[in-house]
């Protein structure tokens, strides 16, 4: 499937092997290598995703990653070494949609990176009442009284999901493959930290959450619709 | 209360000094005053004795005049009346003074009473006994005893009278006048004993409050000595407490120049000593940290890049020559082998330098079980073995990391094929109140004995010999071990040669509590016999139906 890809990684052998990998998938790379001219490079490439190394000379990761969603609702996967919670948690909430850890095997960033880009074919176009808000699916809107609440798409996506099943829990694992696209068992703190995301935007109070409700030991489920 | 009483006298020094200095000094205040008590009463006694006999011994010469110049006369009893009004004192009575008593006695006929000038006084308070030894005998007896005295009528017209009676000295001598005749009289001084019994009362009384005062005032003097040396040892104690709770900073105030402070000047000094160290010791655990974070870093950007590189010559091999192919294919393996082997480094790194952070979520046990069961489904199969798992119906809801209780699961389950030569593999879930509990169980190679405890050393291997097809690092039980322990539950295995091995992870189903025991014992209840294993000490459930080899039956176990 063809798409774009914009790589933001300062080493160079790293970001030429993901190349050769991508390209070898009909992937079309693109490179920049430092923080500072990542936002530049994304503005002129206009990625279909981006792919993005924590660590970088210049401007951080995470803060091009805000930089970057707060222009677009690209998905953004992270890169990075670390896999404690804390810095996995920063980068999901400063606006990634999925990280994956070094090294990673090829075929499963490929994966993902497809399960990301695939997402663009949506059905039918319904409206889904949930709490007060509004769902337009096809337009990919959400609305609260007249308002527009910005989500990314990958929120977006997870709303809907728990959104046209009202009442019926969700584990972590199920909407990991519904929403993420991810067959196999993937980290599900990617789920706990869109959660938290998410309610942080459209929760009236994201401390008692009405419309994303925990339901302790099993996962999650929308509210009273 | 006798309890609180005695934790009070093991925990407290005043207590214990109080408590003995009132106990010994109100017994030596004690004895004292039964010594001084003694003395006064002797002396009072004596000079009274003394007093009286002199008195007694005058009237009696007195007395052996006035029968001398009267010898003869017939009326003995008017006789007697006349010698005792004499001896007796104008003011007689029972306050100090005294009676006089006397009595005719002719052997053989009747014998003549001369009661005391006092009326209310009665003769009989002259005892038997002295009348007795004083036959004949020209000494003077004395002795104790209580002078009678009628107090009247009880009520007016009655014939019961009320009877009082004081401590009374009566010294009596006989004497026959003329001598050698038959007349022999007898006279008795009866001395009241009120006035020194009055004195000794008091003396007695004044003996008993000082010694009260006394005492208490020992205790008050005692209570506020030890109080001097209490505090500062209490302060000392109340922040080495708060010391030992990490508030490092804390330090006594030393006053003057006595023991006391130099007991807080050294306490001083041992807390700066310990401050420094542990200040010390967690700046090294932070750099510590710092470089296995800064180590993984660095290391795994090269070998995403080698990985990556490896990947696509290991797609392209068709294109090469047999060598190159080939060299394609092990590089692939051996980098497995190298990432699986890092990855464990640095996670059993993190767990020594206690950097390991648990992430606990409250999760159903069963579906992590179900899970990586069907993840391992492949080896056990390739391996010939048949994997069967006995969970309870009711979820079994347990705080834990869900991805570090799976990675257990998952060596478990690996160890089990590998090991296992073919046997069935029984996976059990049972939980309780408050654990829950899983247990892997294979029927292969087992144990050597003593190599349970080893086999969560690092890098150890039953048999070095061993082919291994899963490529383990050698980490795996170490690092479940560990995982096991964060959460505060525990792993444990047996094994028996030819029998199998057991490997139970116990966990609390409340993050932070330590598990103590587990429902499953670590030795199966048929390490000694053949049968299939019960589960829970309850009746021993159905056998399995049957094993279907490739899959995986979840039974309906009962819940322990």
């Amino acid at each position: 499937m063809k798409g774009r890809v914009l790589v933001v990684d300062d080493d160079t052998a790293l970001a030429e092997m993901l190349g050769i990998v991508l390209r070898g998938e009909g992937i079309e790379p693109f490179f920049v290598f430092d923080g500072d001219k990542a936002l530049a490079a994304f503005r002129e490439t206009k990625p279909d995703l981006v792919l993005l190394d924590l660590m970088l000379p210049g401007t951080d990761g995470i803060d091009v990653c805000r930089q970057i969603r707060a222009e677009s609702g690209v998905p953004i996967v992270m890169l990075t070494a670390k896999s404690d919670t804390v810095d996995v948690v920063v980068g999901l909430e400063s606006g990634a949609d999925d990280y994956v850890v070094k090294p990673f095997k090829p075929k499963e960033l490929v994966a993902r990176l497809r399960a990301r880009l695939r997402r663009t074919d949506e059905p039918a176009a319904e409206t889904i009442a949930i709490g007060d808000l509004s769902i337009d699916v096809a337009g990919h809107a959400v609305s609260r009284s007249g308002g527009q609440i910005p989500l990314t798409p990958l929120e977006f996506d997870l709303l809907v999901a728990l959104a046209k099943k009202p009442r019926h829990v969700f584990s972590r694992e199920v909407l990991l493959e519904q929403v993420w696209g991810y067959r196999h068992a993937a980290d599900t703190r990617l789920v706990n930290v869109h959660v938290q995301r998410l309610r942080s935007k459209v929760e009236l109070d994201p401390e008692r959450p009405e419309i994303v409700v925990t339901v302790r030991g099993v996962g999650y489920k929308a509210g009273p619709a | 209360m006798l309890r609180r009483v005695t934790r009070r006298w093991r925990r407290s020094i005043q207590v214990r000094v109080v408590s003995s200095t009132l106990v010994v000094s109100a017994i030596v205040v004690a004895l004292l005053g039964f010594v001084v008590l003694q003395q006064v009463k002797q002396g009072l006694i004596q000079a009274k004795l003394r007093s009286s006999v002199a008195e007694q011994q005058l009237g009696v010469s007195n007395a052996r005049t006035l029968l001398s110049s009267d010898a003869g006369t017939l009326d003995v009893q008017a006789l007697l009346q006349e010698v005792v009004q004499a001896l007796s004192p104008a003011q007689g009575g029972s306050e100090g003074g005294y009676e006089v008593v006397g009595y005719e006695l002719v052997t053989g006929t009747q014998s003549f009473t001369q009661p005391a000038l006092n009326p209310d006084l009665l003769a009989s308070s002259v005892p038997d006994k002295l009348r007795k030894a004083l036959n004949g005998n020209s000494q003077y007896y004395y002795t104790y005893t209580r002078l009678v005295y009628d107090d009247g009528p009880r009520s007016p017209g009655s014939a019961v009278h009320n009877y009082s009676s004081y401590p009374g000295l009566i010294i009596g001598s006989s004497m026959q006048v003329p001598a050698g005749s038959f007349n022999t009289y007898q006279f008795y001084y009866l001395f009241s004993l009120q006035q020194p019994q009055q004195t000794l009362a008091l003396v007695w009384r004044t003996l008993l409050f000082s010694g009260i005062a006394l005492v208490v005032l020992l205790a008050g003097i005692a209570w506020l000595v030890t109080r001097q040396v209490v505090t500062p040892v209490r302060m000392a104690a109340r922040i080495a407490e708060r010391l030992a709770d990490g508030r490092l900073q804390e330090r006594m105030k030393p006053k003057g120049e006595d023991d006391l402070a130099r007991l807080a000047a050294s306490f001083n000094k041992m807390a700066d000593s310990l401050q420094r160290q542990i200040r010390r010791l967690e700046e090294l655990s932070r750099i510590q940290r710092r470089f296995v974070s800064d180590v993984s870093h660095e290391l795994r950007t090269p070998l995403t890049t080698v990985r990556m590189a490896a990947d696509v010559l290991h797609e392209a091999r068709a294109d090469f020559d047999p060598a190159s192919a080939r060299s394609a294919e092990l590089l692939q393996t051996q980098l497995d082998r190298f990432e699986s082997l890092l990855g464990d480094l640095l996670e059993i790194s993190r767990h020594d330098a206690g950097a390991a952070s648990l992430e606990a979520d409250a999760l159903d046990v069963r579906d992590l079980v179900r899970r990586v069961v069907d993840a391992t489904e492949p080896l056990a199969v390739r391996r010939g073995s048949v994997v069967a798992v006995h969970m309870p119906d009711e979820p079994c809801i347990c705080e834990a990391d869900g991805r570090r209780v799976e990675r257990i699961l998952r060596n478990l389950l690996v160890n089990a094929a590998e090991h296992g030569e073919g046997s069935p593999i029984d996976v059990y879930v049972v939980a309780d109140a408050a654990v829950v509990a899983i247990a892997v169980r294979d029927h292969g190679i087992g144990l050597r004995p003593g190599e349970s405890s080893l086999v969560f050393n690092r890098f150890w291997r039953a048999d070095p010999a061993r082919a291994r097809t899963t490529g383990g690092t050698g980490l795996g039980l170490s690092i479940a071990s560990e995982d096991a322990r964060l959460h505060g539950g525990r792993l444990q295995a047996w094994g028996e040669r030819g029998k199998g091995s057991q490997f139970v992870l116990t966990l609390p189903r409340q993050a932070g509590s330590i598990v103590t025991s587990s429902p499953i014992p670590v030795e199966p209840p048929d390490a000694s016999s053949d049968e299939t294993p019960p589960t829970n000490g309850a009746t021993p459930q159905a056998k399995p139906a049957s094993h279907h080899p490739g899959s995986i039956l979840a039974l309906r176990g009962r819940r322990g």
